[in-house]
């Protein structure tokens, strides 16, 4: 019995000299996983007109050119609406990983807009579970049209600066699924300071949601609808059919559009309902009809900046 | 008896395990870098981690593609998602040997040059390589070695699309630093 024992104890004293070539990093055992936050879930800070998952990086400024041709029901004579433009230009800062900040002015109703927008959860698929982004923007925005030119306008009338503004806060909660599919819901609430009548409501209440198809590697397709709670805003001009409409003149935002990416530059080239590109603009001022042919063409172009580049932060 | 017969046996055990001379490290510093007229493009990554056999001459990198730092944010977002893929390939790695170094010249100060003859693999391809290096043994007993060497993009299936050839050059320089210490 104890010459069976002792052969065993031998053999497995041989043991360690058979141990294999490719074994040896494993060796160094289990290195423990870093803390590796999830990257790239859309191309940029932008869905379309929408805010997306991602923040501009830490030192990172991002000059944005946002262009809306006119309609495309204009026709031969309108060249499908290439005659006419809405433009948008904009800068967005990181002043963190977390918090950025962004101000732009558009053509129409030559808004000026300025927003934050802070990042409280982060995805985190290795070395910490976090299922979810979760995004905070806040955003105001003010007309900067002459007194004799703002809609509200009538002799006589003073023309309050608060009656200008409005502001919007919507929270992003989003996941990137795989690499090829992101998907994020936008509840928000837009409050304008003046609506032209009693029925309209100063809170308007709104769902949006979006989503990145990646098709190559450096091709994506986005997309985003938002969705106006019923019975909150209504145009001043309504057609006659459209009386019956959730919020009577005014539709929700849907756009749907490509992403290039090359180099420095992110190049979104997409179809959209909205002519404004701040929340404001397109969640309560959206009047194209895609039924109708009200579908502007138009592109963003995104071009970063390093401005500095933030030491390497010790991972807790 | 037989206490003793056994007691016997398990000291065999830890001579065998003497004879190994292995060296590793978990922070060797490996950097790349490319410079064209158009653009220059660096990156360090300071957690590779290497073991290196004496008595056999054996060696192992491995280093995790995500852990390369760019001066450029977007830079790194590109390298990692678009060129080197590094969700489908987190690791880049060499498997070789070493010719011209033996555990004596390891316990010795001085300089040793060497060849690795090996495979590297990165973005899940596999290929042969010869890499020259220098061994410095310092009189503390530390162990450091390094290299310089060039690697085409293309032999690993990097894809360049034609708009930024121009920005990355034909040939990346990689560089590598390791202080080893004892196992």
């Amino acid at each position: 019995m104890f010459r069976s024992t002792f052969t065993l104890i031998a053999a497995l004293a041989c043991t360690p000299v058979l141990l294999a070539q490719d074994d040896l990093l494993d060796l160094l055992g289990e290195e423990e996983k870093t803390k590796e936050f999830t990257t790239a879930s859309f191309k940029t800070s932008r869905v379309i007109n929408g805010h997306s998952l991602e923040n501009t990086a830490h030192g990172v400024l991002d000059f944005k050119i946002n262009h809306r041709f006119g309609f495309l029901n204009g026709g031969l004579y309108e060249w499908f609406g290439l005659d006419q433009a809405w433009v948008r230009l904009g800068f967005e800062y990181g002043i963190t990983d977390r918090l950025q900040i962004g101000i732009g002015r558009s053509s129409f109703q030559k808004y000026v807009d300025g927003f934050a927008k802070y990042k409280i959860l982060r995805q985190c698929e290795s070395g910490c579970g976090m299922p979810l982004t979760l995004s905070l923007v806040a955003s105001s925005n003010v007309t900067t049209l002459r007194s004799s030119e703002v809609p509200w306008y009538s002799e006589g009338r003073e023309d309050y600066f608060t009656h200008r503004m409005a502001y919007s806060f919507q929270m992003l909660i989003g996941r990137k699924f795989s690499d090829a599919l992101t998907l994020q819901l936008m509840p928000g609430v837009v409050h304008r300071n003046l609506v032209r009548t009693v029925a309209e409501k100063n809170d308007v209440m709104n769902i949006g949601a979006a989503g990145r198809v990646k098709l190559t590697k450096r091709l994506a397709l986005n997309a985003e609808y938002f969705y106006v709670l019923p019975g909150q805003t209504m145009a001043a001009e309504v057609p006659a059919d459209r009386m019956d409409d959730p919020n009577p003149g005014y539709k929700n935002s849907l756009s749907i559009g490509f992403d290039i990416e090359t180099g420095g530059h992110v190049f979104q080239l997409h179809f959209t309902n909205s002519t404004a590109m701040n929340e404001r603009g397109y969640i309560t001022e959206t009047t194209g009809d895609w039924l109708k042919g009200d579908i502007h063409f138009g592109f963003n172009v995104s071009r970063v900046f390093t401005v500095y580049r933030p030491k390497p932060k010790v991972v807790e | 008896m037989t206490k003793h017969l056994i007691l016997a046996a398990l000291f065999a055990a830890p001579l065998t395990l003497a004879a190994q001379e292995r060296y590793a490290t978990r922070t060797g510093h490996i950097s790349f870098h490319s410079d064209t007229p158009m653009e220059k493009i660096e990156a360090h990554n300071h957690k590779s981690t290497s073991v290196l056999d004496a008595s056999t001459g054996a060696v192992e990198f491995a280093v995790l593609m995500k852990g390369f730092e760019f001066d450029k944010a977007l830079m790194q977002e590109h390298f990692n998602e678009n060129y080197v893929e590094s969700d489908k390939f987190p690791k880049a790695g060499f498997k070789g040997k070493f010719n011209g170094l033996t555990a004596d010249d390891l316990k010795k100060a001085g300089t040793k040059e060497v060849t690795a003859e090996g495979e590297m693999s990165m973005h899940g391809v596999t290929k042969p390589v010869t890499i020259k290096g220098t061994f410095t043994m310092e009189p503390t007993g530390a162990v450091k070695a390094s290299s310089t060497f060039t690697i085409k993009p293309e032999d690993y299936n990097i894809t360049i699309p034609g708009m930024v050839r121009d920005n990355i050059a034909k040939e990346i320089t990689i560089k590598v630093q390791m202080d080893y210490v004892k196992m």
